[in-house]
């Protein structure tokens, strides 16, 4: 291996810069969702009734403790069967946020329950409505105690959309096969690939702590007071 | 500024011209939790503009007694009527109520990710539907009114306790309650920020706000209180204004009491 | 075509389970060792150690398994060592594991309060007798419920090892789908599969936390 067997692997830019952009928009379209339904689960499982409760715990335990790579083969191989035939990026898009949400759902509940009793109290007390004070007074607070450990699952699931390459969306590490075997460098294809997503979970970092600072924290403390 | 006449200017009717006669009515309140019967057989009529002082040893119920006048607790037994409506598992009802009660917290409870202007307006917008624009008029009539105006864009971390606990004060004011509910307002403030909270309420029960109170200053019972109420073991031991209540107390646990909460 | 009942299809997974087990046991155990190793050397020699190592833990924890696992496979090829499916799965799970114990483990450390440094130095404590005695112990209680967690990811990591061509679960319900033309029975089987280990490891692991807590 020496400098020139890059070469080959440089002059497949177009195909990796393809990759890159899908391996973002996977990303981004499954992160903005994740989060999203994330949040609602975990109010449905804190404040829903009973049956709703029961399900979302059901769903998140479940989709916890299976594999990524299993779930995302059941939802193209294994559903078909039931008649729901999605194309390989939608249910590369479906899976990642299906992940995402049980994983958002948990991280966010945690921060919920570890909002003292008298905010919702004192949100009650003023008339609020259970839905208007969760989304008013308890989320924002909650989201800012576990946006560190947001950030670190999105960056996983940044990492785990390399995946939907087994189900032949065309994303970064699926260019990396198909360079690969076109140009018989392996190694050289994958360590380039490999640092792209190095970059890219640095950058993703960056921009969620950037998200975080923007709209995520306020000036405020949480911690200065009960 | 007429519209921004304070809240106690409401609430001021005499007792006789009140449509139902009591701001709060209490009838055979009784409530448990799991085994364990906190409130036992509760009866209480508050007049409109009167002032309460509830008082008793830890654990008692008082905390438990004034949550359930505005459902943050669940009673089981008997009637509980508030400014004519009777509390119900129906939820329109409760949040009727609960427009029409304020409570400030002991721990004030601010909501610490929005300024003190945007805690004082939360409710008058998402509640009372207020435009924007009279709501931050309000809500700096009000902080006005507990002399902290200054304030109004920090954040409830940067305050001091007497000054959060003034703006919990105010931002119960703002929904304009015909009652206020307070537990133990003063209990989690150093001793020099006491009397800047009491003076806040002490003026808000000379404008005839109906108060009932929770809290062991008995200096501010003295000056404001109409009755002064003792619990203990969830049942109302005493009930008498507070000249004879502090003077002659008729049962020996309230003696007791008294020395024990005055000995220091 | 339905030659094989839903029994055969759990039947042949269940034979797969072990390999899981197997390979998941070496990831931890492989991974538990190097962590420990970067985590003396970071603890010992904090001004040389201590950036090496985080440098180590961002790179493993900011690039995808799946890469990890190819650049082992074709790297140990490139190099000329003759190499297996099972060895390269080891080798880099356990490498990719370390970086997350590392990690989880160095904050479990940080977490026991600063006062039992302090009240242990003012015993006149030495150094390490404080960090041996006293810190360690109570850090090892914080560990459980996050190595608990870490464990059930490595099981579920370990699926990517079907990619190399290793036979565990994922590779034999592959197999299985292929063969029986039943996808949707056979992932859904692995999947159930999958969910009893991992569940149970949660479980166990909730239970520990719970004793532990006393
Ligand atoms: N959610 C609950 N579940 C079970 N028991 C409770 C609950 N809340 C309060 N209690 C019990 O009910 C009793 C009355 O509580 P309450 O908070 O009303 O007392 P209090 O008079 O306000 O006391 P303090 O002066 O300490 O605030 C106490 O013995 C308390 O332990
Ligand atoms: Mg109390």
């Amino acid at each position: 291996m020496n400098l020139s067997s890059f070469i080959d692997v440089f002059h497949a830019w177009p195909s990796l810069l393809n990759g890159l952009v899908m391996t973002v928009m996977l990303t981004l379209v499954s992160s903005f969702l994740g989060v999203v339904l994330g949040t609602l689960c975990a109010w449905g499982s804190l404040k829903g009734p009973k049956a709703v409760r029961w399900f979302i715990r059901g769903y998140v335990e479940f989709f916890r403790n299976t594999p990524f790579l299993g779930q995302i083969f059941f939802i193209f191989f294994g559903l078909p069967a039931l008649g729901l035939r999605l194309d390989p990026v939608t249910a590369a898009l479906v899976a990642l946020t299906i992940n995402l949400t049980a994983y958002a759902c948990e991280i966010i509940r945690a921060g919920i329950e570890a909002t003292p009793a008298g905010q919702f109290e004192a949100a009650s007390s003023l008339g609020l409505k259970p839905a208007q004070a969760f989304f008013l007074v308890i989320i924002p607070p909650a989201f800012q105690r576990v946006w560190p450990a947001m950030t670190s699952q999105l960056v996983i699931i940044l990492l785990a959309s390399a995946l939907c390459s087994q189900i032949s969306v065309a994303e970064l590490s699926y260019e990396a096969n198909m360079i690969a075997s076109r140009t018989f460098r392996n190694f050289e294809a994958y360590i380039v690939v490999t640092l792209i997503y190095l970059g890219l979970a640095v950058l993703f970092r960056e921009m969620l702590t950037w998200v975080g600072r923007r709209f995520v924290y306020g000036e405020f403390a949480t911690g200065a007071q009960r | 500024m007429s519209n921004l006449a304070s809240s106690a200017a409401l609430a001021q009717a005499s007792p006789s011209s009140a449509p139902s006669g009591h701001a709060i009515e209490l009838v055979g309140v009784n409530k448990w939790y799991g085994e364990f019967h906190v409130l036992k057989d509760i009866n209480l009529k508050v007049h409109r503009g009167e002032r309460i002082v509830i008082c008793g040893p830890s654990g008692s119920g008082k905390s438990t007694m004034i949550r359930c006048i505005n459902r943050l607790e669940e009673h089981q037994q008997g009637t509980i009527i508030v400014d004519g409506i009777e509390l119900t598992n129906d939820l329109k009802r409760i949040d009727e109520i609960r427009r029409e009660v304020g409570m400030c917290f002991q721990h004030f409870n601010l909501f610490p990710h929005l300024t003190i202007l945007e805690n004082l307006t939360l409710a008058p917008i998402w509640v009372r539907k207020m435009p924007k624009k009279e709501a931050d008029e309000l809500a700096m009539h009000f902080l006005t009114k507990v002399k902290i105006p200054e304030q109004a864009h920090k954040y409830p971390g940067q305050l001091s306790g007497g000054q959060q606990q003034r703006v919990a004060i105010a931002r119960a004011l703002c929904m304009k309650p015909k009652i206020l509910l307070f537990d133990e307002p003063t209990s989690a403030l150093d001793p020099e920020m006491v009397k800047e909270v009491l003076e806040t309420m002490v003026s808000l029960a000379e404008e005839g706000m109906t108060m009932l109170c929770v809290t062991h200053e008995m200096g501010f019972a003295r000056q404001v209180a109409n009755r002064v109420i003792f619990m203990d073991a969830g049942q109302i031991i005493e009930m008498n204004e507070p000249e004879p209540f502090f003077s002659n107390p008729q049962h020996e646990r309230t003696r007791l009491f008294l020395s024990q909460i005055l000995g220091h | 075509m339905n030659d094989f009942t839903t029994w055969d299809v759990f039947r042949n997974l269940l034979a797969a389970v072990p390999w899981t087990i197997y390979l998941s046991l070496i990831a931890f155990a492989g991974g538990a060792a190097v962590s420990l190793i970067l985590l003396s050397l970071r603890f010992a020699f904090p001004r040389v150690a201590g950036r090496p190592v985080r440098l180590y833990v961002q790179v493993f924890q900011g690039t995808p398994l799946l890469m990890q696992l190819f650049l082992v496979y074709f790297g140990l090829a490139l190099m000329g060592v003759q190499t297996t499916p099972l060895f390269a799965a080891s080798l880099c799970l356990s490498v990719y594991s370390s970086a997350y114990l590392t990690e989880t483990w160095y904050g479990c450390v940080l977490a026991v309060p600063k006062g039992q440094w302090e009240a242990s130095s003012s015993l006149g404590l030495k150094h390490w007798q404080q960090m041996l005695l006293i810190v360690l112990p109570q850090a090892l209680r914080l560990s459980v419920p996050p190595t608990v967690g870490l464990m059930v990811q490595i099981v579920k990591n370990t699926s990517l090892a079907s990619i190399v061509g290793f036979v565990e679960l994922t590779r034999a319900s592959q197999i299985i789908a292929n063969a029986t033309f039943e996808p949707f029975l056979a992932y859904g089987a692995v999947a159930l599969i999958y969910f009893v280990i991992c569940f149970s490891i949660s479980l166990c692991g909730r239970h520990l936390e719970k004793r532990i807590r006393i």
